[in-house]
């Protein structure tokens, strides 16, 4: 490894209204490594990488490359640059065949494109970086590890040296994460250098040569991996110690609180997203669902809680069938919902904390409000004291919540949820986007709401989430549970299988 | 130093009464330039033009806001404006986008001379009649507004194209009324019916000069002010407005709200048709209304949605419709001049709104590392 910088940001500081996202950030890669931007949500790690792939432009700062100082406007500049991004929505015609995506949008071809000689091109390129595609297929017929494939390729294609990867592992199997950092490897070794952004520290740990950790819009210090463990890297995530693996109460399991039998759902496009999927969860218990995003985690979350339509079988709370029950009457059967955007349908971002946290118009040990007169002022009065009960920092109760940060809004949403007396709780994605703090303070509030007795079904991406909460973990795959395994990280390639498709049965013939 | 312009994160409060004020203060500028134009081409020079110009203000600002008469003509202007534009905010208040003042308007008049004239011949009792007629006028103008709604709530049509192509359809309703089998016999071959009876006249002050219809609107912004701010109702439809997604995932009906807001919404602009009839036209003419309807969606803008802003906002704008008025009758100003104005109006409060989102900030030079 040669240790002159290629790439030197300066100073870099960029400020949106009421954030200075990046704030005097100082950067160096070098050639053939992998530089890992670790942080939490919200600590610039993106803005950072937008700037400098030319999407915004830093308000003070430079940029220089090999030496020089080099102004980047746009995508294309960075381009002529040989700096690439893969960004983490990615770019990509479905209609088109993986080939036709890879020049998509290149120049240097004319008018008649010589198919064969890029198809083959493409096909030693991705062979050379252990990335292998098939040129010819459609796009939409492959799968998100193979289009992030198609996106690396395209920026090879064009030259690149400095790869961006914006958390490129948030929509892959652990199988598919494994071949992705076998890529990167072969990539430095051949001399390129990837920047890696990621908020998962045992990835970062296993990839890396060095590591920057951005907090609150500053580099909070860039380190060689030798020097680093696990605790010192979320020290300076953070800025303090925090307890990630807190103790699980243990609670007897009390009556069935929701059966779910043969439910079939679809999803918006119309195709069944649930198939016969059958779970039982008891109080006290939370039933953790594992599985990469898109397998009918949301459709089946919807339609529990009445938002999507059930096309066959039942779902049944406390021996209660809730077909054709209106949402009201399943909130107030005790059925609460977190669902993972909580800024598009969780919550009104206009709306005061109050409006917000009555939303559902009932809160219980507050006297009902009548249909003529809500007593605005007892609400209030109920308001502020659920916002000291959990924690939300808000200027008053009549903040509009777009002024809220992620982890207070969600500490909103679990006010109005949490303080209804739930007997079951559906959590999608409870901890997405949130601070390690926030994350905390979600677990800790899940698993106080589990000792009370309530059911919790947890939808969550992250599997340590799961293994941190869970009773029992559930593997979904194409809207079927392929097996359920205890929440042992022991298990976590049983569960990479079953994430992938592959069935609890099969693999334990296999094993045998 | 540098001048940035930046996206407030908070507006504050008192903007939201100074952007109108502004607005129309622009409007009345920019219009000021216009009709010194327009005199110019009739008068010739512009010392002349500019000299029309001002008295022509003086006449349509001193004539409706500080003479009695001109007074009196204000507040029954600012009637039906009140009506709709109260009408239409409840409505707006959950972003539902009713156009259809007008012709909620004109079925109200049209149901109010419906009851007056025909149906109720035989009542004496003004109470009963004139309690009769109002009914049937609102309950005119929610039926005119319950297609738009059923069409919305079950066939996601667009509500702002429904409401506004049965505008066309009410008034030519009306127009088929008065000028075929409603015509007045005794009328001279005037379109428009016989008067009401004097029992569905509204009483009057000021020797007969002010109906009461203006405290029925007072009356009407208190009640929609309490439901707003405190009733489930006024709750529920602030979480509709806002994010219609979380208002179905609270478990708010949000198809019976948007029914139920736009039919409330037509209602209450169907009773301003059966107030206007029986306060002030006292019958069914060929376009009674210069375009309340649609003045309206200006007023209840201007108000904010606020009732009570609304009231004194159609105080202003029944005041320019009467100013306008002496305009046209003073100096020969064509119509066409008066909604380029309203236009303007319109133009600048949308325009102060989306200059009022951001703020100059002025920022002293930092230390900028230099650059080689």
């Amino acid at each position: 490894m040669d240790n002159d910088p290629i790439l030197e940001m300066k100073n870099i500081s960029k400020a949106f209204p009421g954030v200075l996202a990046n704030d005097d950030i100082s950067l160096e890669i070098r050639k053939g490594e992998v530089h890992a931007l670790l942080g939490e949500n919200g600590a610039g790690k993106t803005t950072l990488m937008n700037i400098l792939f030319g999407i915004y432009h830093p308000d003070h700062g430079e940029i220089r490359m090999n030496g020089k100082n080099t102004s980047i406007h746009s995508p294309q500049d960075a381009i002529r640059e040989r700096i690439g991004m893969v960004q983490q929505h990615f770019a990509l015609v479905p209609s088109l065949t993986v080939a036709e995506n890879v020049i998509l949008g290149l120049k240097d071809f004319g008018f008649i494109i010589k198919t064969k000689q890029v198809e083959k091109q493409i096909k030693e390129l991705g062979e050379r970086y252990t990335l292998p595609v098939r040129p010819k297929s459609k796009v939409w017929t492959l799968s998100v590890g193979e289009r992030q494939r198609i996106e690396i390729l395209k920026l090879l294609y064009t030259g690149a040296n400095i790869l961006i990867l914006d958390e490129p592992t948030a929509v892959l199997t652990p199988q598919e994460t494994r071949q992705l950092f076998h890529a990167i490897r072969k990539l430095v070794q051949e001399g390129s250098s990837v920047i890696f952004i990621s908020h998962k520290l045992d990835e970062v740990l296993e990839i890396s040569d060095r590591i920057s950790v951005l907090r609150n819009g500053r580099n909070a210090g860039t380190m060689n991996r030798s020097e680093v463990d696990r605790r010192t890297l979320v020290q300076k995530m953070v800025g303090r110690d925090v307890l990630l693996d807190q103790e699980k109460p243990q609670v007897e399991p009390g009556p069935l609180k929701i059966e779910i039998k043969d439910l079939s759902v679809k999803n918006d496009k119309g195709l069944m997203a649930v198939k016969n999927l059958s779970l039982q969860i008891k109080g006290g218990e939370i039933l953790g669902i594992a599985g990469v995003a898109g397998n009918g985690q949301k459709e089946l979350a919807e339609a529990i809680y009445g938002l999507r339509p059930i096309e066959s079988g039942s779902v049944q709370m406390a021996g209660v069938d809730l077909h054709h029950r209106s949402i009201k009457k399943r909130i107030q059967a005790g059925l609460s919902f977190i669902p993972q955007d909580r800024k598009t349908i969780a919550t009104c971002p206009n709306l005061s904390v109050m409006a917000n946290i009555f939303m559902k118009n009932t809160i219980p040990g507050l006297k009902k409000p009548s249909l003529w007169n809500m007593q605005i002022k007892n609400m209030h009065e109920k308001t502020s004291e659920l916002v000291e009960n959990f924690s939300i920092s808000t200027p008053s109760s009549k903040t509009a919540v777009r002024y809220l940060s992620g982890g207070n809004l969600q500490k909103v949403v679990l006010a109005r949820e949490l303080s209804n007396r739930p007997s079951v709780i559906i959590a999608e994605h409870p901890t997405r986007g949130l601070d390690i703090g926030a994350m905390e303070f979600v677990y800790k509030t899940l698993l106080e709401e589990k000792k009370k007795g309530s059911a919790v079904l947890l939808l969550a991406g992250e599997l340590y989430e799961i293994f941190r909460l869970s009773d029992r973990v559930a593997v979904i795959y194409e809207g079927q549970i392929m097996g359920y395994t205890p929440p042992e990280p022991a298990y976590t390639e049983q569960i990479g299988f079953m994430m992938a498709g592959t069935r609890e049965a099969f693999i334990h013939d296999h094993q045998n | 130093m540098t001048i940035k312009i930046e996206k407030r994160l908070n507006t504050p409060k008192y903007l939201s009464i100074v952007v109108p004020i502004i607005s129309v203060f622009v409007a009345l500028l920019i219009m000021f330039v216009i009709l010194t134009i327009f005199f110019m081409g009739r008068l010739g020079s512009f010392a002349a033009a500019f000299s029309e110009t001002c008295s022509a203000y003086q006449e349509l600002i001193a004539w409706p806001f500080f003479n009695q008469y001109g007074l009196y003509s204000t507040i029954s202007k600012m009637v039906p404006l009140a009506f709709v534009a109260l009408g239409l905010s409840f409505a707006y208040k959950m972003k539902i986008w009713n156009i259809g003042g007008e012709g909620q308007l004109y079925m109200g008049a049209l149901a109010a001379t419906w009851a007056a004239l025909f149906l109720f011949r035989g009542v004496n009792s003004p109470v009963v009649l004139i309690t009769l007629v109002a009914i049937f006028s609102a309950i005119a103008g929610a039926l005119w507004a319950l297609i738009p709604a059923l069409m919305k709530a079950y066939a996601k049509t667009d509500e702002i194209v429904v409401t506004l192509m049965l505008n066309y359809v009410a008034i030519f309703w009306v127009d088929y009324l008065v000028y075929g089998p409603w015509r007045d016999p005794n009328g001279f071959g005037f379109p428009g019916t016989a008067t009401f009876p004097q029992a569905a006249m509204l009483p009057t002050m000021f020797d007969g000069n002010v109906h009461i219809g203006v405290f029925i609107a007072i009356a009407l912004a208190i009640v929609l002010e309490y439901i707003n701010r405190k009733t489930r109702w006024g709750f529920n439809s602030q979480i509709v407005g806002d994010n219609v997604r979380a208002a179905t995932y609270s478990g708010i009906k949000v198809k019976s709200y948007t029914i139920i807001s736009l039919v409330v919404s037509g209602a209450i602009g169907g009773l301003g048709g059966g107030i206007q009839m029986m306060g002030m036209q006292h019958r069914l003419m060929h376009g009674f209304s210069p375009g309340y309807g649609y003045t309206a969606i200006i007023v209840a803008w201007l108000g904010k949605l606020n009732p009570i802003a609304i009231i004194f906002v159609s105080f202003l704008f029944g005041g320019l419709l009467v100013g306008n008025d002496q305009l046209q009758m003073f100096y020969k100003l064509p119509i066409s001049l008066i909604s380029i104005f309203q236009g303007l109006v319109l133009f600048c409060l949308l325009g102060g709104e989306a200059v009022a989102a951001y703020r100059l900030r002025i920022e002293r030079a930092k230390e900028v590392p230099a650059n080689e």
